[in-house]
């Protein structure tokens, strides 16, 4: 299982870098769905099929969306390029190697996977189906312990919806 | 793609959007027994619209397609979501609380307002990625909504 999830991550980075280099808009979006796919495939390695179905439709309609933008416009990648200093490279690089040092400090401190904690999440994988009488251990806990968090997850998309029909209309209402 | 695709891709999709609404509507009714739910459920369902609409071109769907139904049903299932979470509070004790009957484990009609969450959380999502789709395709300069 490690060995096929580090073939994906490492198929993953190779992808975005590949998305980065070509100069073909078109050929960069389609390796940049490598990426989201290989991620469906992670999330069914990790035995979370709730998150592969959502990450699959969503990837797609993201290249399709991102595919007629540049249908629309241009394939040609018209980025002149940045002008960076070289004190900003090794700023960025020294802060990064910064972070990866203590972020694998802190892991290692961390409790096992599948030892949380916790002891919340041992009454929610026991007690779930008793409480709930959802046999979907993910739909109780979403829709029935954590149902505040489902709720303003609810409104957020709703109010960025709101949002974008508002940005995209132009015309103002007149009263 | 103002007229949309040749012949073979609009009978094809034709065919087929039928069975990704069945089986979006199956994820969600299903969510609390199988993987899935309103999320994954409304993502699929509104991938089906969209096939329809990439098919037959923003000019012919525009006709039969307005925006406002997808944000008024993306309002609807916002407030039904809420008002299914304020049957707790109204005839119980406080919010959210699981008053429907539980019923047997494994069966379609169990576990309380789980089930109603779900479709109302389907829709919503339904409405609002069709809603946004729609939006960034066919809103033009001068247009009104």
């Amino acid at each position: 299982m490690v060995t096929q999830l580090y073939l994906l991550i490492g198929l993953m980075i190779l992808g975005s870098i590949i998305a980065l280099e070509l100069k073909d808009l078109l050929s960069a979006v389609i390796s940049l769905g490598i990426v989201g796919f290989s991620l469906t495939l992670a999330f069914l390695i990790l035995q979370a099929p709730d998150l592969a179905i959502v990450q699959i439709v969503v990837e797609t309609l993201s290249l399709v969306i991102l595919i007629a933008a540049i249908l629309k416009t241009t394939r040609e990648d018209t980025n002149q390029g940045l002008n960076v200093k070289e004190f900003s490279i090794w700023a960025a690089g020294i802060l990064c190697a910064l972070f990866l040092i203590f972020a694998n400090q802190s892991i290692g401190l961390m409790s096992p996977f599948g030892f949380p904690n916790t002891r919340m999440a041992q009454n929610y994988l026991t007690l779930g189906v008793e409480k709930t009488g959802a046999v979907n251990i993910v739909a109780a806990i979403i829709l029935d312990f954590r149902g505040y968090d489902t709720l303003g997850e609810a409104t957020v998309l709703f109010t960025s919806v709101m949002g974008v029909l508002a940005t995209l209309r132009l015309v103002g209402r007149k009263k | 793609m103002n007229r949309g695709m040749t012949i073979i891709v609009k009978t094809v999709a034709r065919l087929i959007s039928g069975l990704i609404f069945l089986f979006g509507f199956y994820i969600i009714c299903h969510g609390h027994l199988t993987p899935g739910g309103g999320f994954a459920g409304g993502v699929v369902v509104s991938g089906g619209f969209i096939l329809l609409f990439l098919a037959y071109g923003s000019e012919e769907a525009k006709n039969e397609i307005k925006i406002w139904r997808a944000s008024i049903c993306e309002s609807l299932g916002t407030f039904f979501f809420w008002l299914t979470a304020m049957i707790g509070l109204l005839g119980g004790s406080f919010f959210f609380l699981n008053i429907l009957p539980k019923g047997k484990p494994f069966h379609l009609l169990s576990a309380g307002i789980i089930p109603l969450c779900n479709l109302f959380i389907g829709i919503e999502v339904a409405a609002s990625v069709f809603g946004i789709f729609i939006a960034l395709s066919t809103l033009k300069r001068g247009d009104k909504s």
